[in-house]
């Protein structure tokens, strides 16, 4: 109790310090993953990548980051055993964040594609087994967790065929595809906006003091919708086409069309990202600025600080600035024959996935969402050709991530402990 | 492992790389055409030239398919059967072996074709490429039919192309016959080993739209799927 008394404003200081070092993590990690596809089908340049990445990963951990972070802070550990020992909590959660990062860091510069999620979740889960005892931990929760590394990229997956298979009935498999390409394309530019207006108007404008009905949020999405849905009319008119309308000309037109999309969809996952990994960074945060705040007392609903998301939002941005930039130069030629066409199907069901899954308050991995989206289009024959044994090396490490998190808070916490003398 | 394992998802696709193959092994075949030109009128030295060129575009062909079997290891998720692409990437390349061979065969018994013949026997040999041509024109449908998910129209349309393919080669056959034909009622004044060889090369020319032929029905049975 004392500890936190006495220590309060500096365990505050050192817990948004490692909430910031998370974040950054973060931004250095998935940052690749979430602009590659847009990267690599040559629909944004990298400069236009970083840049939307900060702006949207900003927006969306700021307007609709709100809502994941509660689940991260309290879905996997039960609070109760921690009443008497606040500040073991509190320690812990600055562990984790520790471990998280340390370990996020570590593999970016060894090429993994680790969960930012996993890795926050395995550090909470180990530094509570320490602390109080297998009792502290919900493991139904853990089980839905590990259940998600399958349903998510399910869902994702079927998401990205669902939407493949609509571009190739619309545009694709069609008489005259540039002229489809013309009136569709604009109409999906729609639905990226609704989702992404819809998932800030029902998650995120509450802490921001705008607080709308339900019938209110859903108009204004689909105002939102058909703006964005008009840019795009605006913007595709303006494309300069080849007018060799012979099949292959035709074909290349048509994926301009999409590039315009992509730039779309790749705001949408950057700031899908931004919304659900920026709780991975804040969650645990807002947990030891809750706890120091009430003196000890473990709140069981609490606001968030107001300056708690702006800073999780700038650690991602300076992670993808500073490190983002030299993992995504690394793209450049990485993907052959990803066309905008599939990378807009993809990106767009990985984003609704996050959203959605968001929304019932899962902590989820964008990666996941990724590459179950990835393989959809593959199963709907869209994609060249994909390495099944990267994709098992990748949801290997999924897997280790979560002992490894553990480990590395269980360390750190002990260090953590014997400083403070607890 | 690439920097960021999550674009190494993606493989590289093999799919352009046929493309840019059975063009190579189609060029080959077409130089054939200005190679006996030269060789109706015993110009040796310009065939020899020619017949370089093709050797070196089968050497390029030989390593592309190379590089394709080399890219296709088992463990791909591809739109196609892995099988099937390496069949077909085989029978290509036998396209650009043969238009060697007859190349290879001719300048080494300096061949030469007998007057009367040489008007049908170039029609022939002109309509053979064309087939190989057709061929190459139905395997550059491949980035259409993936941009379509091997699905629809475009499978359609390059149905037809292979019934066209078809066509050609039944062309070639009858033409065949009648170069065959011309070739016997001149034999007897030709030194017989030379007709010998004459015979072989018709034979050859003539397998050049049958590989083009099997290549249509790989890419046929790869569609069926």
């Amino acid at each position: 109790m004392d500890i936190i008394a006495s220590y309060g404003t500096v365990l505050i200081l050192i817990a948004a310090a490692v909430g910031f070092f998370m974040a950054y993590g973060i931004g250095a990690n998935d940052v690749a993953n979430a602009m590659g596809t847009s990267v690599g089908s040559k629909a944004l340049t990298i400069k236009q990548a970083i840049f939307i990445a900060m702006i949207f990963e900003f927006a969306g951990a700021y307007l609709a980051g709100g809502e994941v972070t509660s689940t991260i802070r309290k879905g996997i550990i039960d609070a109760a055993p921690f009443a008497d020992i606040p500040e073991l909590m509190v320690l812990g959660m600055i562990a984790s964040l520790f471990a998280a990062g340390t370990w996020l860091l570590m593999a970016s510069f060894l090429g993994w594609p680790v969960s930012t999620t996993h890795s926050i979740i395995g550090a909470i889960i180990g530094f509570a087994l320490v602390a109080v005892g297998t009792e502290a931990i919900q493991w139904d929760k853990v089980g839905g967790i590990v259940g998600s590394w399958i349903i998510t990229p399910a869902i994702s997956g079927f998401i990205a065929y669902l939407i493949f298979m609509s571009a190739q009935k619309l545009i694709f498999d069609t008489d005259a595809p540039l002229k489809n390409a013309k009136r569709y394309v604009p109409l999906y530019m729609g639905l990226a906006g609704f989702i992404m207006a819809l998932v800030t108007i029902k998650k995120g404008l509450k802490h921001v003091g705008v607080d709308l009905g339900a019938v209110e949020g859903y108009a204004l999405s689909i105002a939102v919708a058909v703006i964005v849905a008009i840019i795009g009319k605006i913007a595709i008119s303006r494309l300069n086409i080849d007018p060799k309308a012979d099949k292959q000309m035709q074909f290349n037109n048509v994926e301009k069309v999409f590039a315009v999309l992509m730039v779309l969809t790749a705001c949408c996952m950057a700031f899908a990202h931004g919304s659900n990994d920026v709780a991975n960074a804040i969650g645990p945060l807002a947990a030891v600025v809750n706890i120091v705040e009430n003196n000890g007392e473990i709140a069981k609903k609490a606001a968030i600080a107001w300056w708690i998301l702006p800073l999780g939002g700038f650690g991602i941005v300076a992670g993808l600035a500073i490190l983002g930039k030299k993992v995504i130069k690394t793209i450049g030629e990485g993907i052959t024959h990803l066309t905008p066409s599939r990378g807009f199907a993809a990106e767009l069901a990985a984003a609704s996935t996050v959203v959605i899954a968001s929304g019932t308050g899962m902590p989820i991995s964008t990666t996941q969402t990724l590459v179950g989206a990835v393989l959809g289009v593959g199963m709907a024959r869209g994609i060249g050709a994909l390495n099944m044994s990267v994709i098992r090396n990748i949801v290997v490490s999924w897997v280790i991530t979560l002992p490894v998190g553990a480990a590395l808070a269980i360390v750190i916490f002990y260090v953590l402990r014997t400083a403070f003398g607890v | 492992m690439p920097t960021n394992a999550f674009l190494g998802v993606f493989a590289k696709s093999p799919i352009k790389p046929m493309e840019e193959h059975i063009k190579k092994v189609h060029q080959a075949s077409k130089a054939l055409i200005p190679f006996f030109n030269h060789v109706f009128k015993e110009e040796w030295v310009q065939a020899e030239e020619l017949r370089i060129t093709i050797r070196n575009l089968e050497r390029e062909a030989d390593d592309m398919k190379r590089d394709i079997r080399l890219q296709l290891p088992r463990g791909l998720f591809m739109p196609v059967e892995r099988t099937d692409l390496l069949e077909l990437v085989t029978q290509q390349d036998k396209i650009a072996n043969k238009a060697k061979d007859i190349a290879g065969r001719v300048i080494g018994r300096e061949m030469t074709i007998p007057k009367v013949m040489q008007v049908d026997f170039l029609a022939y040999l002109t309509r053979c490429v064309d087939a190989t041509k057709q061929a190459s024109k139905a395997i550059n449908e491949l980035e259409e039919l993936l941009e379509t998910g091997f699905k629809g129209r475009e499978v359609t349309l390059v149905e037809k192309m292979l019934v066209e393919l078809d066509a050609i080669e039944q062309d070639t056959d009858e033409m065949q016959i009648k170069v065959r034909r011309q070739l016997r009622d001149v034999e007897g004044e030709l030194n017989p080993i030379d007709v010998m060889f004459l015979y072989k090369i018709i034979e050859w020319v003539g397998e050049l739209a049958d590989i083009a032929e099997r290549v249509g029905s790989r890419l046929e049975l790869m569609l069926a799927r």
